[in-house]
């Protein structure tokens, strides 16, 4: 990358990281009076991150094994999203300070008056959770850090059998994650409530991710698109192949969440249904009736306009209202465990998503600064 | 006049990119009411014909709508005011249960739309043709590319037309039996 932009890269990383240290001391200095809150926007934020370093880690592979030329004008932008994996397993730890904050599995007084969570203690226990989380982040950092490396040799030297390695790990490597962020999720977020149990959840999470990811590439795409190589290979095509993945994936997540929503509603079992009478009553019911509006009917309308996919600045557009909802989606996944009482938005959940954020972006530009923005094979 | 009896003028080319270049051309020569034949999708050669935007994605949006509240309105009306019934206590109105069969029929009928109207907007079936009528034109299927400029188009003028086309890197050009 030449001179100019490398140092236009560096500002924005200085100011992406300032900005996120900023909020997250504020935060830092606000967990001294509410901790327990500290941590449920910690882990809110931390989520929404971690999906998008995850999602392209994923999307990387998926187009290793099924080419095509939307996916060799954003690889760089997803190899870089990969490479920030490192970091955010470093962002992992002062999750760990909060375990028994956040999980009631890792309360031993509440296990001991739980039956339920004594029989599930075999698995929900924090020794076993820490292993299982070093377990996957192990599996993801060694992933991408061969996907990266190999795709660096194949810029150096072209030769095909560089693909041809890429595409053997991919198949597998898309296996392994498939299978460690559906534990991930049950994990992470499905034991906050630790009652209550959903097999399609691991899908759910991925189909979120995948979707987070190609909005957030769209949305960098849009502001790498004027600079030079990206101006003279983009094309309608292009933004017109990422505009319908972003309606399969949006389709895809309706699909699953509306699944789920209606093999519980059927069952009407007393150890499932609590899940959503929680999220689907007072404000949380209004948050989720704006999501069924706004995390599908209003971009699957206009996503189904070849003119708004074929137009950057409006797909950009709706790919920034895309991520805003990803963040909303996950908030009434993850608060409703906390606050039964009805819909609360502390400002730590405001702040958190922005200091993350910064620092997650700071990685990513300093990955992507790193390599030509382009890949040398072409195939644009 | 000579072209009453005509249905057009057809040339033949040997490969894709002359039938481009002859596209191109004739529209660029006023030619409006053409078309080109060819074994396989030849990309660019619709815009170069000057085909505008075609009706069909929203014959199949209101096909997808017709098909959504079809069924949604079947469902709702037959299990809260045709044949009520109770199943598990549930409410009459019970809409998460109807949308996986409103999704099938919104996709089966944006499906058949599709399919429909693809037939309709083409013309199909059509038993006879009268492209069918150039001695030459069965290639079309296999190695050759024609584009007919018809008769009927306001700019058609049998000796004019004729010297366009065989100007063009055209291996034969001939007339078109109505």
């Amino acid at each position: 990358m030449n001179g100019g932009a490398v140092a236009e890269f560096d500002r924005f990383r200085r100011r992406v990281l300032a900005a996120g240290a900023v909020a997250l001391a504020v935060c830092a200095a606000g967990a001294a009076g509410n901790p327990d809150q500290f941590f449920r926007s910690y882990l809110f934020a931390y989520l929404f991150w971690i999906g998008i370093a995850l999602g392209c880690f994923a999307i990387v592979m998926l187009h290793h094994l099924v080419g095509g030329s939307w996916g060799v004008v954003i690889r760089r932008l997803l190899e870089s999203g990969a490479g920030t994996l490192p970091v955010m397993a470093v962002l992992t730890l002062p999750l760990l300070a909060g375990l028994p904050r956040l999980y009631v599995w890792a309360r031993p007084e509440a296990v001991a008056g739980d039956e339920l969570l004594r029989h599930k203690a075999p698995y929900l226990n924090v020794p076993f959770f820490l292993g299982r989380l070093a377990f996957y982040f192990a599996v993801w950092i060694a992933l991408a850090y061969w996907l990266n490396k190999w795709s660096d040799e194949q810029d150096r030297t072209l030769r095909p059998e560089v693909k041809t390695r890429l595409q053997w790990l991919s198949g597998p490597g898309l296996v392994l994650y498939g299978l460690t962020v559906t534990f991930a999720s049950v994990d992470l977020v499905m034991s906050l409530e630790p009652h209550w149990f959903s097999t399609i959840y691991g899908i759910l999470f991925m189909t979120g991710e995948a979707l987070a990811t190609i909005a957030f590439v769209i949305v960098a795409l849009w502001l790498l698109a004027d600079r030079k190589p990206m101006s003279d290979v983009l094309r309608p095509t292009h933004f017109h192949d990422l505009g319908n993945l972003m309606l399969a994936f949006l389709m895809l997540w309706a699909y699953v969440s509306f699944s789920q929503f209606l093999i519980i509603w059927s069952g009407n079992l007393p150890e499932e249904i609590p899940w959503y009478l929680r999220r689907l009553s007072g404000g949380w019911g209004w948050m989720a009736a704006a999501l069924l509006v706004f995390h599908f009917v209003v971009p699957f309308v206009l996503l189904l306009s070849r003119y708004n996919k074929q137009r950057l600045r409006i797909l950009a557009a709706i790919a920034g209202g895309v991520l805003l909802v990803r963040l909303v989606d996950l908030f009434w996944i993850v608060m409703p465990a906390f606050h039964s009482g009805g819909l609360a938005v502390h400002w730590m959940d405001v702040l958190m998503p922005v200091g993350i954020g910064g620092l997650w972006l700071a990685a990513f530009t300093w990955q992507l600064k790193r390599r030509p923005l382009l890949p040398a094979e072409g195939g644009y | 006049m000579e072209s009453t009896r005509l249905y057009g003028l057809m040339a033949e080319f040997d490969n894709p990119a002359d039938l481009l270049a002859a596209a191109r051309a004739a529209y660029a020569e006023g030619y409006r009411k053409m078309d080109a034949y060819s074994p396989m999708p030849v990309h660019g050669l619709a815009e170069a014909l000057g085909v505008q935007k075609n009706p069909l994605p929203l014959i199949v949006l209101l096909g997808g709508l017709v098909g959504c509240l079809t069924a949604f309105g079947m469902l709702w009306a037959i299990e809260t005011i045709i044949y009520p019934l109770n199943v598990g206590g549930r409410p009459f109105n019970s809409w998460p249960a109807f949308i996986p069969i409103t999704f099938e029929t919104t996709i089966l009928f944006a499906a058949l739309a599709a399919v429909l109207g693809m037939l309709a907007l083409n013309g199909l079936p059509q038993p006879y043709h009268p492209v069918f009528n150039a001695p030459r034109f069965a290639l079309a299927t296999h190695n050759r590319f024609f584009l007919c400029i018809e008769a009927s188009d306001p700019k058609f003028d049998l000796v004019a037309t004729r010297r366009f086309l065989e100007n063009l890197p055209s291996r034969e050009v001939v007339e078109v039996a109505p």
